[in-house]
């Protein structure tokens, strides 16, 4: 049997930008991965509902408005709370270094911020794919 | 595997549904188990393929026709494609972007595919995963194609109703004379039809349908959208209908499943066969041999895949 590590990129809330998600969507393409590339302004729960009918191994969230306590915790707890414990889940944007341990607490395994190597993202992917 | 997945499929449950799809696409082991029992309920829902080039608008006429659906009742699945790269074998897969407010609904199920190394603008995998959603209750099925050029149609391998889109502007009156998509209608979509030029392509389409139908029964009807302004989404619907209640009437619903299955097996064999030869040990080692004889001459494709042949089937 054949698997691929299937993604899903979103970016939750109001920001309209969009480069750094789709960079990043084009690096896990080139890598082998299936990414389904959601677009902007999503709700957690549309997200959540998208990674479950998409049945994908990771879900990589992008947020540059500053609301990420609210917005990938809410990802992260509503994952849990529908069975998808076993997602990888990862966040991108404009992250202050004082807020990655409250995030990692939560269950955002990692983050990432402005200038990372997409190489990173992609091997930390790699390694950390649960299933 | 366990039937439990099945069932759950059966009762409509989201979670089962993905995990199934994933192992048919994966072609994990012993998933005829699954599909047996899948395929005993399968066989109610009507199975619409979207087909164009790329950027005709077939995502956001699948988002509008699904609002439609959904307004009378239906339920709605929804499938996806989108090229693989040949190249890393990734895949950016985009058409959801256009669909995510309905994501929300519990009557539609939206899944994304890579074609995963499949031409003909379908993902090898398609034919199980329109009977998985058709057993798990959806009434509409709506297939969405990689955007194609001119001879992907193995969309009307799997549809019931094959709607090809296009959009005005696309060329003379010499492109739709040609074989390819321009023969695969059951209906014709002219989309972005606030557009200049679109008399034009309808009036070219008009006198395709006016050639065709001295051979065929029925007259395939153009219907004209501007689908990001959900105008006249109601009369495609119409359109869709009847053309459903043509298939019951004349029996060709039976002829058209016939020909999907024909082309589910099909496939599954050449994946078996594939698999078959490609998991050989020795495969690599005679493939390079013969490779480098072809390349110095020594010996053709043709007589090299005779030799492979041999060895690893009919021995």
């Amino acid at each position: 049997m054949e698997t691929k590590i299937r993604i899903l990129i979103a970016k939750p809330g109001l920001d309209g930008h969009d480069r750094g998600a789709k960079i990043v969507a084009r690096a896990l393409r080139d890598a082998g991965m299936e990414v389904i590339y959601t677009g902007l302004h999503q709700t957690p729960a549309m997200i959540v509902e998208a990674a479950i009918q998409e049945d994908v191994h990771v879900v990589g969230l992008s947020l540059l408005s500053g609301a990420h306590m609210t917005l990938f915790v809410d990802v992260a707890e509503m994952l849990k709370k529908k069975g998808l414990g076993d997602v990888l889940l990862i966040g991108g944007g404009i992250i202050p270094e004082e807020d990655i341990p409250a995030l990692k607490k939560k269950g955002i395994a990692g983050i990432f911020g402005p200038g990372t190597p997409v190489d990173t993202i992609v091997d930390f992917v790699k390694k950390n794919v649960k299933r | 595997m366990s039937s439990d997945l099945a069932d759950k499929v059966l009762e409509g449950d989201a979670r089962s549904i993905a995990r199934l799809i994933t192992y048919v696409e994966n072609n994990v082991e012993g998933i005829a188990d699954s599909m047996r029992t899948i395929h005993a309920h399968s066989g109610h829902a009507h199975v619409i393929g979207i087909t164009g080039v790329m950027g005709c608008g077939k995502s956001t006429l699948i988002y509008e026709l699904t609002k439609q659906f959904r307004a009378s009742g239906k339920t709605v699945g929804i499938i996806a494609i989108d090229p693989t790269s040949q190249f890393s074998g990734g895949a950016l897969l985009g058409d959801r972007i256009r669909m995510m407010e309905l994501a929300m609904d519990e009557g539609v199920f939206i899944r994304s595919m890579g074609t995963r190394g499949m031409l003909g603008g379908l993902a090898s995998a398609v034919y199980d995963v329109v009977e998985i959603m058709d057993a798990s209750g959806k009434d509409i099925i709506l297939v969405e194609t990689v955007g194609v050029g001119q001879a992907e149609v193995d969309i009307i391998k799997i549809a019931d109703s094959t709607i090809v889109v296009i959009v005005p502007g696309l060329g003379d009156s010499i492109q739709t004379l040609k074989a390819g998509i321009m023969e695969i209608a059951d209906i014709y979509v002219v989309n972005k039809a606030d557009r200049q030029g679109v008399e034009q392509a309808v009036a070219e389409v008009q006198s395709l349908v006016d050639i065709e139908c001295a051979r065929k029964e029925r007259k395939t009807p153009i219907v004209q959208t501007i689908a990001k302004e959900s105008h006249n989404i109601e009369e495609l619907i119409k359109t869709i209908d009847e053309h459903k209640k043509y298939l019951e009437k004349t029996k060709k619903l039976e002829e058209q499943r016939k020909i999907r299955y024909e082309a589910e097996l099909v496939e599954i064999i050449r994946k078996k066969l594939m698999n078959y030869i490609f998991n050989e040990e020795k495969f690599k080692e005679t493939l390079e041999t013969l490779l480098h004889q072809i390349s110095v001459k020594k010996i053709d494709p043709h007589t090299a895949s005779e030799i492979i042949l041999d060895q690893f089937i009919k021995k």
